[in-house]
């Protein structure tokens, strides 16, 4: 009996260890956050090209993280792409409307996001507004080659 | 040339009979009524296959955590990217060698000796005279043993990844210096609980099933003499290692691949 207590116990540590574990790669490897995730409200914005930004991108402001790219699609009136962008719900009514989205990389190679910059108009953007002033992904391909058309000139 | 015709398909019909056996077998096995008794059962079997493989687990998934992080920084300090360090030991781990090699371990470490008792319980007869005295050997001896396979390979899993998590920091951060900031911060920019450890979790479930399935089959189908036992043995492992190891390609391209 007393040796049946001991693995018990033993079974018992084991599946509170393994929950335990499972919390560590909730919090810690994969960031949940406990508290509920807070309102959030969503923007659009259309770019001529988004480069290879993802759903799923950061979106930030000054460095600061503030949401996600919800999806990407083409917009079949101006052949451009149409994203939709999920940002926290304290933002919501405080960006002014001439608020620009610029698509950038992080680092040489890193992955691309979204970052805003607030403008100064006195009306601000709500649910569904659209961002009207955007700057696309640089390719480095273009890049280049208005660099070789302009060496051409010279 | 008939008669080898004819050798292929008596070989085709007993595996596909053997095949459907297992299959009643395990559904059979798998749903018979719990009692009082059986999660006393279920928790010994718990304890043997989950808490007794929880050391080898664990020291594997603490060599390969940082063996990932001494690979993974030759090849990133290349390109100056060695702050994604954490993301790559934490993907890796998460999504593929956590299931995979802890399902491995648990085949050789757990399934084979459940072939072996099974076996030899069939060789001493023992299943017989359980069911001569009217006990099911189906609920007494595989239900509780395929249950605690279920539920210990998932566990010794997470143990596997939050270990090699742990060590690829140990190797990274400490020993190679990298930025402890960027190395969690990467991981958790880029870990997604469902997509990630959710998928890694659904992975070793399958196995668990796949190899405890496997192992308890062939100890209750064996031939009950000592050289079968040993075959079996053999063969539990063989099996499941083939079989963790195709899934886990057809689970990845289902998962990870776009195929959806």
């Amino acid at each position: 009996m007393k040796r049946s207590k001991t693995m018990e116990l033993g079974v018992g540590l084991f599946m509170l260890a393994g929950i335990l574990g499972l919390v560590f790669l909730g919090l810690r490897v994969s960031g949940l956050s406990l508290e509920r995730p807070e309102s959030s409200f969503e923007l659009e914005a259309n770019f001529a090209n988004i480069g290879g930004l993802k759903p799923r991108a950061r979106i930030t402001m000054a460095g600061v993280t503030v949401g996600r790219v919800q999806s990407i699609e083409l917009d079949t009136d101006w052949y451009d792409a149409h994203v939709i962008m999920e940002l926290d719900g304290s933002l919501e009514d405080t960006l002014p409307e001439d608020s620009t989205a610029a698509i950038l990389t992080s680092g040489l190679l890193g992955e691309q996001y979204i970052g805003l910059s607030v403008g100064g108009a006195p009306e601000t953007l709500g649910e569904g507004d659209r961002i009207r002033d955007t700057q696309s992904a640089l390719v480095l391909e273009e890049l280049i080659q208005q660099f070789v058309s302009n060496m051409a000139k010279e | 040339m008939i008669e080898r015709i004819v050798r292929l398909g008596r070989w085709g019909c007993e595996t596909l009979e053997s095949l459907g056996d297992a299959g009643i077998f395990l559904v059979q096995s798998m749903f018979g009524v719990p009692s009082a008794e059986g999660f006393r059962l279920w928790l010994r079997q718990v304890h043997f296959v989950g808490v007794m493989s929880l050391a080898i687990v664990l020291v594997s998934g603490l060599f390969i955590g940082m063996v990932l992080a001494l690979q993974g920084y030759t090849i990133l300090v290349d390109f100056g990217a060695e702050d994604a360090l954490g993301q790559m030991v934490a993907l890796s781990l998460l999504r593929e060698l956590a299931p995979v090699v802890a399902a491995l371990l648990f085949a050789g470490r757990a399934g084979s000796a459940l072939t072996a008792e099974i076996g030899l319980m069939k060789a001493t007869e023992q299943l017989t005279s359980m069911e001569m005295i009217g006990v099911d050997p189906l609920r007494r001896v595989v239900a509780p043993r395929l249950w605690a396979g279920f539920v210990a390979l998932p566990l010794l899993t997470i143990g596997f990844g939050v270990v090699g998590v742990w060590g690829g920091q140990l190797v990274g951060v400490q020993w190679l210096g990298v930025f402890e900031g960027s190395y969690w911060g990467n991981m958790q920019a880029s870990v997604d609980f469902i997509a990630d450890v959710g998928n890694g979790l659904l992975k070793s479930l399958v196995f668990a099933l796949v190899v405890t399935w496997i192992a308890v089959y062939q100890g209750y189908a064996l031939v009950p003499t000592s050289e079968g036992i040993s075959r079996a043995t053999t063969r539990t492992v063989v099996y499941a290692s083939l079989a963790v190891l195709g899934l886990d390609f057809v689970l990845t391209a289902v998962m990870f691949g776009g195929l959806s």
